[in-house]
């Protein structure tokens, strides 16, 4: 991503925050996802510069939590839900059906066209209505392999 | 809130939503508008959100409170609305098809609620519906009427132990940073609730979140803080947005903030977000995330108690720990000593999921067995399946099988037969749940979460992945069993901190009681719950099969042809083995071993 001078002056509000909240780089990450929807090299490089602090220490960071992530996502964000209760209710067979629908090949997550991000966290906490998939934000239980195949295909309209 | 002459209450926790509670409460809400009742009336009407009462499977659910008569109704859809207001409300009849079974009052027969008393019943989103239960009462009494030491006191008395998992005992904590001095101190809500299958913290969040801040603000006031903060999971959304709007409501109320209700006490809370790293959880590596850095536990001592949250006295209390002591102060420690066992007071709160009818949230005293558990309140096993084990204390804990039901549950009980009570979590098994699958999983999640500071763990983690990676491929070879024993005492003995020393107890525990399918996977090749995939083959039977065409249309591979009303073949050279054709097949036809 380029730093515009749009950009930069996002940036320049994230580093004020940044400030308040006692100099807090997990914060800092956070604020940067939210504004972005993942963590760009090139921001990380101006944060590094300004705050003199090396991109080392934001990578370590960045890379030990699991919800930072480095590279951009599709629009659409299908998060299943891998919890105990999830696994043995079928979790597998839902997730297998969301790759194949998405054409998603071993060890990607989203598509070539952007359009979708299939991620697997460990839990939600909906057990009671496992198997769950959140899909754009709202929560889906009682997942079964051909009920996310329909959400995935009305998505792609 | 009881003075009201109407009252719907529509179950909003995450549970609610998903099964579109949303909708539900605005169809009430402009059927009761529609209504046009005078304004005279108006005043006794409210229709509100709740938060979790428990049976999420149920959800939608909504109580109806007519002149302090409820009815609960289940499985409501905003298309239902309509009915129940013509003739419930208008009508004073209710609309029986709908209310909620004989099954739904068992599953809250057994149950004792203290921590979810009032979740379920108050709008979590308003701070004066906790006002009407009594909210803050305990706080008040305290800041003007009660010593530090005089609070200490009652929640040692009350016999209150943790309820992340430790169990260590609360008043004690309390006793030992209150006696550190020191002009800074802090008071942290662990609300980092990692395990995967529990979900009591999120839910009670979610219900009453004035109850924890409540707890927290007492807390502060017995050790001595000045700051607090909630540590919570990001993947708890809704629970993070009623926090928040709880916290800006009791600052308003002056019962946060500077001089609270006009005491000399000062006590401001932050939240602070997690990023997803399930260590966390454990006291050092949340101070330390607190603080903006990678997650990694130190050893100890020094105790938070004495060196904390930026090097200062910090005390760390899970939600549910807090979220007791309002009542205890209100009700006094001996109401609440009278609960449980001699050495695990209260009750403790469940998730209680998995293979059992009734999933959901459940309070029940300390010492109740797990039979009544499973099948008084869980309604016994879904699909009319066998029992084989439940697992306790998630990726920390155990199995615990059939022959051992009738233990109780409380601390000291489920540690002897080498589980625990951990955070909550009990995800019920039956007899298509293979365990050596089941501890693979609790490894794969163990050693993906293991911070990597200590070697035993983030390498043994690994190790014993790949043995069970083997064996659940049929790739197993004799002495694996012993390797992972072996293995796993080790990495018990020799980790920092409670994610290594507890990592290999799920591997332990399953191969203590269930040693002949570790066997049936290495020396037969076969998973006898027929759940691994690469030992398990697809199969149609042709004298079953009616050709409906409903796994043709389910298979995500292609792998089943054949004409309709014929029957179908299935190519195992495609097969994927999803499962997905014996999902739906209604006839039985697709067999899998």
């Amino acid at each position: 991503m380029e730093i515009t001078s749009n950009v930069e002056k996002t940036l320049n509000r994230i580093l004020k925050d940044f400030s308040a909240e006692e100099g807090n780089i997990i914060s800092l990450l956070q604020l940067i996802q939210d504004e972005f929807g993942y963590i760009p090299e090139s921001t990380v490089g101006w944060f590094s510069g300004r705050l003199d602090i090396p991109e080392s220490r934001f990578y370590g960071i960045a890379t030990f939590y699991a919800r930072f992530y480095q590279k951009e996502r599709g629009k659409n964000i299908i998060t299943a839900c891998c919890g105990t209760a999830c696994h043995v209710k079928g979790a597998d067979r839902v997730i297998n059906a969301a790759r194949i629908e998405l054409g998603l090949a071993e060890g990607e997550n989203t598509t070539d066209d952007m359009d979708f991000t299939l991620e697997q966290v460990a839990c939600v906490g909906a057990c009671s209505i496992a198997p769950v998939v959140i899909i754009n934000k709202k929560v889906y239980g009682r997942q079964t392999s051909g009920r996310l195949t329909r959400e995935i295909k009305a998505l792609k309209k | 809130m009881k003075t009201n002459k109407l009252e719907i209450m529509v179950c909003m926790g995450t549970g609610g939503i998903a099964a579109g509670g949303t909708e539900v409460l605005s169809a009430f809400e402009s059927a009761i508008k529609k209504l046009k009742i005078p304004a005279k009336l108006k005043k006794g009407c409210s229709v509100h959100k709740v938060g979790c009462r428990g049976l999420c499977a149920r959800d939608v659910l909504v109580d109806i409170i007519i002149k302090e008569k409820k009815s609960t109704y289940q499985y409501i859809k905003p298309d239902m609305v309509q009915r129940i207001v013509d003739e419930h409300i208008v009508g004073n009849q209710p609309v029986a098809d709908w209310l909620a079974t004989e099954d739904y009052h068992n599953f809250h027969e057994k149950q004792v609620k203290v921590v979810l008393s009032d979740c379920g019943n108050i709008n979590p989103e308003s701070i004066d519906a906790y006002f009407a239960v009594n909210g803050y009462e305990a706080a008040k009494k305290v800041l003007t009427l009660m010593s530090r030491q005089d609070v200490i006191e009652e929640i040692k008395r009350s016999g209150l132990r943790g309820r992340g998992g430790a169990g260590f005992p609360t008043g004690v904590k309390w006793e030992i940073c209150g006696g550190v001095k020191n002009a800074q101190k802090y008071i942290i809500c662990n609300a980092d609730e990692g395990d995967p299958g529990a979900f009591m913290d999120r839910a009670i969040i979610e219900g009453n979140p004035h109850s924890v801040i409540e707890g927290m603000i007492i807390g502060a006031y017995a050790i001595g803080a000045g700051k607090g903060y909630v540590y919570i999971r990001a993947e708890y959304p809704l629970a993070v947005e009623r926090l928040r709007k709880a916290l800006e409501d009791a600052g308003k109320k002056n019962l946060l903030g500077k001089k609270i209700l006009k005491t000399g006490f000062s006590f401001d809370i932050k939240v602070k977000l997690g990023a997803g790293a399930f260590v966390c959880g454990e006291e050092t590596a949340l101070i330390v995330s607190i603080e903006g850095q990678r997650g990694m536990p130190r050893a100890k001592p020094p105790f938070p108690v004495h060196s904390g949250l930026w090097g200062k006295p910090t005390v760390i209390n899970n939600v549910e720990t807090l979220a007791n002591i309002p009542h205890i102060i209100r009700k006094g420690p001996d109401w609440f000593a009278s609960f449980g066992t001699e050495k695990s007071r209260g009750t403790k709160v469940f998730a209680l999921t998995g293979k059992v009818k009734n999933t959901g949230l459940i309070e029940v005293p300390m010492g109740i067995s797990l039979k009544e558990i499973i099948y008084d309140i869980g309604g016994g096993m879904d699909k009319g399946r066998d029992f084989k084990a439940v697992q306790t204390g998630g990726p920390s804990g155990g199995c615990i099988t059939a022959d051992l039901l009738d233990i109780n549950v409380d601390y000291e009980s489920l540690a002897k037969v080498g589980s625990i009570v951990g955070s909550g979590g009990m995800v019920v098994l039956d007899d298509t749940d293979c365990m050596v699958s089941i501890a693979r999983f609790f490894l794969e999640f163990t050693q993906v979460e293991s911070c990597g500071k200590c070697v035993p763990c983030r390498i043994g983690t690994k190790r014993l992945l790949e043995i069970l990676d083997r064996i659940t491929a049929g790739k197993g070879k004799e002495g694996d069993i012993e390797l992972l024993e072996e293995l796993g005492k080790d990495i018990k003995a020799s980790s920092l901190c409670g994610l290594g020393q507890t990592a290999p107890n799920p591997v332990l525990s399953t191969i203590k009681y269930f040693r002949p399918e570790y066997e049936a996977h290495i020396r037969d090749m076969k998973c006898p719950a027929a759940v691994c995939k690469e030992l398990i083959e697809f199969t149609i039977l042709e004298e079953l099969c009616k050709g409906c065409g409903a796994c043709v249309r389910a298979c995500p591979a292609n792998a089943i042809k054949g004409e309709k009303k014929k029957p179908h073949t299935l190519s195992s050279e495609l097969c994927v083995k999803c499962g997905s054709c014996f999902d739906v097949c209604k006839f039985g036809a697709v067999k899998k071993e």
